[in-house]
């Protein structure tokens, strides 16, 4: 299967550069107003990419179809109502931080907020005038005064040791064959690029109240289009902005970073399952500030390598060909 | 806390009647109000100023929980045809958004606490509390004052001249660059910019007068280790504000030449770099926070022992507790920059230097609770306020160790969790220590006292009120919703609509207070010269209330 699968691919590589010249053939919108009930398993034919591109006259090109709109699930990568934890996560670093604050920030300052709260309550009630109506005239107790040094003290460390370690694991630098995706904050919309596929910028707006509730996505989290990446490989975003500073936040992957002008800075991380995962700019930018959402539409590795196709891009795999003249004959090799 | 020898003021007689200058010789309204050297009518008048400012702030706040109560734009775009004309389009009504929250930190913080903590209670009080019969420098001290009006003026006249997308200064509190330079067009930033200057002005001139007449001016036998917590409080605070404000006044001075004169400190394709504004500015902007919360700390020191009838427990690690805060304080700026794309080893320092804060911070919380302990504690009103504020600044204070954790943070920052912890310190924090402080020095100030019971039912109702209003932001941050949106997906409505119900309660407190305020004014019974009793051994008990216009003419001796 999988040898079909990879001669398939191909084989659909060798068209790609054709399609590349036909300029960028962005869907992901029209897609879905065009199939607003369309669920993962509908048929991808009526949303195909190529269906709106400008590419007519080029008769040759193999249409290569984009995957359907993912539908977002509800309450996964996106705020719960009336929610009071953080979001469920799907990445390591992710995982590791929400267990770092549910499990050992959250207790311990619950603790120490109910411990200072029952020493008031005591004093207050131990201590008022009419049942102690002589006062102490202790001032001093180095003891105490010690312990509550020390003390406070013990437990930071016990915060900080793997406080320290997670800020190491998110600054892991991602592996050589990370899918690498430039994203530019603009004033007020969010461009990505992809570099390694040869996919032009395309932009990335709000979707329009009635459209999300067509589409059945949540409003002001719901863009036209989506920065589409694969789920289960390490991807790389180039994050910069070009006017004013942004910030890239997608709380559910415990991505945040800020996109500053004159700045590329990098996030890594991978999508532990496919799905479609939403954020917003935190970083103010101006009056649509509130206006500019992401999503990610994580899809799986051989639905991604189908978008990208479908984009006018071309894949690149693992140790190979980093051009598509080249990709066949590697493929035939491994065959 | 020491046997003290003052001149007791509580009738003219002491002095004989061919004295010339006699301690009660007021000037004329005019002379007195608007020429003042005297540091009492100086503190007042920075008391009514910062009232004014906290109702304007108070009320834009009002605004803004009002517009996020549900989802969608209920009423922004009403608020701006006021603001930009009938023709106003939604992007402007957006604009009046980023308006007014950076109108309501700009206020909160320079026109509100700062002045009622330092020029209000600090005027008034490190005088008369060390000894000295005013300021050193007491006509510095008027320009101070008179310098903050022009400010305000600039700030709130900034809203409404062009600042980009509409008229007022968007830019959030914080004024990063370059949304505050190319991203803002129009006269609007460069006056809240200016505004900003005078205010930092008024600050540092404050602060010089402050730490000369706390060093220089002390009665015979008022030690430094002697000297009351809050004057302790208000020393710490004064440098800070002596070493912060000017980086900050050189950080946005910077902004001036960006936006106005061609420079590009602050534009990389200048060869500058935005993130050089934001070191700027949160060198300044930490100790900043410091400088709102330190007083609010000598104040409930000082409230806690008069009631406790105890002295201070661990009065040095108190004292030196406040320095520690002020000097690493120094030292922790970039945990407001986590998210900026700092290195790894950067953020490690400032994740582990942050966390150290803690300790100082823990030394305080629980030799407050030391001082009560053995005590013979009486409810007044401003113990009431000083309790609230223990626990509320204990749970502001943890949440601040959850964020300083630079892993934590990357989801955190910039959320309504941000929100809820710096109002928890602030809002909680320092509003509770000028309330605790206001009940606390009103017998003193106005020669009246309070209700007790209208006083009473204004904590409960605010405590009640805040706690509903602050405490949501925390699940909600924790959810997800990013700060400075003025509309939110629909799964936030629930705990927004809690927050806003919060507000109301809080805003009925907010008028329990100034009922009880004019009510006391008016009709309060005349205050005794020290009407906590044995508590209470700070100097400005030694006298009359309100105190005569010119106190300690013979210097009081401390043994």
């Amino acid at each position: 299967m999988k040898k079909v699968k990879s001669l398939v691919l191909a084989g659909l590589l060798a068209f790609a550069p054709a399609m590349a010249m036909n300029g960028p053939a962005l869907a992901q919108e029209n897609a879905a107003v065009a199939a607003p009930a369309s669920d993962n398993a509908a048929a991808p034919a009526e949303s195909a990419a190529n269906a709106t591109a400008p590419a007519a006259e080029a008769a040759p090109v193999a249409k290569v179809a984009a995957p359907p709109r993912m539908k977002p699930t509800e309450g996964i990568g996106m705020p719960r109502p009336g929610e009071y934890t953080l979001q469920e996560q799907f990445t390591d670093t992710g995982k590791t931080a929400r267990w770092l604050h549910d499990v050992m920030l959250l207790p311990i300052i619950t603790i120490i907020s109910i411990f200072v709260l029952v020493l008031m309550l005591y004093v207050m009630i131990r201590y008022r005038r009419s049942a102690n109506p002589v006062p102490s005239k202790t001032s001093h107790n180095t003891l105490v005064e010690v312990l509550w040094t020390v003390v406070p003290v013990l437990v930071l460390l016990a915060i900080a040791v793997p406080s320290i370690g997670l800020l190491a694991d998110q600054y892991k630098p991602a592996p050589k064959d990370a899918l690498t995706v430039k994203v530019t904050g603009y004033q007020w919309y969010w461009g990505y690029e992809y570099p390694d596929a040869g996919i032009p910028e395309f932009v990335s707006n709000l979707l329009p109240e009635d459209k999300a509730k067509a589409n059945g996505e949540p409003y002001l989290l719901a863009p036209d289009n989506r920065l589409v990446l694969p789920a289960g490989r390490p991807v790389k975003l180039i994050i910069t902005a070009a006017d004013v500073i942004h910030s890239f936040a997608v709380p559910s992957l415990w991505v945040k970073m800020d996109a500053v002008p004159g700045r590329l800075n990098e996030k890594s991380f991978t999508i532990e399952k496919p799905g479609v995962y939403y954020g917003q700019c935190s970083e103010l930018c101006g009056a649509r500030h509130g206006f500019m959402p992401i999503a990610i539409e994580a899809l799986p590795p051989e639905q991604f390598d189908q978008w990208v196709l479908s984009q006018g891009g071309s894949l690149r795999k693992e140790g190979a060909a980093t051009t598509a003249q080249a990709a066949p004959a590697d493929g035939a090799k491994k065959i | 806390m020491t046997t003290i020898t003052a001149d007791h003021h509580g009738g003219a007689s002491d002095h004989g009647a061919h004295d010339h200058h006699d301690a009660d010789h007021k000037p004329a309204f005019f002379q007195r109000w608007f020429m003042s050297t005297n540091h009492k009518d100086i503190g007042t008048l920075y008391l009514i100023f910062a009232i004014i400012a906290g109702i304007i702030g108070g009320g834009i706040s009002g605004l803004m929980r009002a517009e996020l109560a549900h989802p969608g734009i209920q009423y922004l775009h009403l608020w701006a045809q006021w603001s930009d004309g009938p023709t106003a389009t939604l992007d402007q009504a957006y604009h009046l958004w980023n308006v007014l929250i950076t109108a309501h930190g700009l206020i909160m913080v320079f026109f509100m606490v700062m002045p009622a903590m330092i020029g209000g209670f600090g005027n008034w009080f490190v005088p008369i509390m060390i000894g000295a019969p005013d300021m050193a420098f007491p006509r510095m001290n008027n320009i101070s004052f008179w310098l903050l009006i022009p400010a305000f003026a600039l700030l709130l006249g900034s809203t409404f001249v062009p600042g980009g997308t509409g008229n007022g200064a968007g830019t959030g509190w914080t004024v990063y660059a370059p949304l505050s330079t190319s991203g803002s067009a129009g006269p609007a930033v460069d006056m809240a910019i200016l505004s900003l200057h005078i205010a930092g002005a008024s600050s540092i001139l404050g602060a010089i007068n402050f730490i000369t007449t706390i060093l220089n001016m002390r009665a015979p036998g008022m030690t430094l280790h002697k000297m009351p917590l809050f004057v302790w409080s208000v020393l710490v605070t004064a440098f800070l504000l002596l070493l912060a404000l000017p980086v900050l006044a050189a950080a946005i001075t910077m902004l001036l030449t960006d936006r106005n004169f061609g420079t590009t400190f602050y534009d990389a394709a200048g060869g500058g770099d935005p993130e050089l504004y934001q070191h700027l500015f949160w060198f300044f902007g930490h100790p900043e926070v410091y400088i709102m919360i330190l007083p609010g700390f000598g104040i409930v020191s000082q409230i806690v022992s008069t009631f406790s009838r105890k002295p201070v427990f661990g009065y040095l690690g108190m004292a030196y507790a406040m320095v520690a805060i002020g000097v690493v304080g120094f030292v922790v700026w970039a945990h407001h920059m986590f998210t900026t794309g700092m290195s790894v080893n950067v953020k490690m320092y400032f994740t582990a230097a942050t966390m150290v804060i803690a300790v100082p911070t823990g030394i305080k919380i629980f030799s407050w609770i030391a001082t009560i302990w053995g005590g013979s504690i009486s409810f007044k009103t401003p113990m009431v306020w000083a309790l609230g504020f223990i626990f509320l600044f204990t749970v502001g204070g943890v949440t601040g160790v959850v964020l300083a954790n630079g892993g934590v943070d990357d989801v955190l920052h910039d959320t309504y969790y941000v929100v809820a912890h710096f109002h928890y310190v602030l809002s909680l924090g320092a509003v509770f220590g000028l309330f605790a402080g206001f009940y606390y020095w009103f017998p003193k100030m106005s020669g009246r006292m309070y209700s007790e019971f209208l006083g009473h039912l204004h904590f409960w109702v605010f405590f009640i009120g805040v706690n509903m209003l602050f405490f949501p932001m925390h699940f909600l941050g924790l959810s997800g919703m990013p700060r400075r949106y003025p509309d939110y997906p629909a799964a936030f409505e629930h705990w927004n609509w809690v927050a806003t119900m919060g507000y109301m309660v809080m805003a009925t407190g907010m008028v329990i207070f100034f009922i009880n305020l004019i009510w006391s004014l008016v009709a309060g019974k005349q205050a005794e010269g020290n009407p906590w009793g044995e508590g209470a051994t700070t100097l400005e008990w030694t006298l009359s209330s309100p105190p005569p216009f010119h106190q300690f003419e013979t210097l009081p001796i401390v043994d």
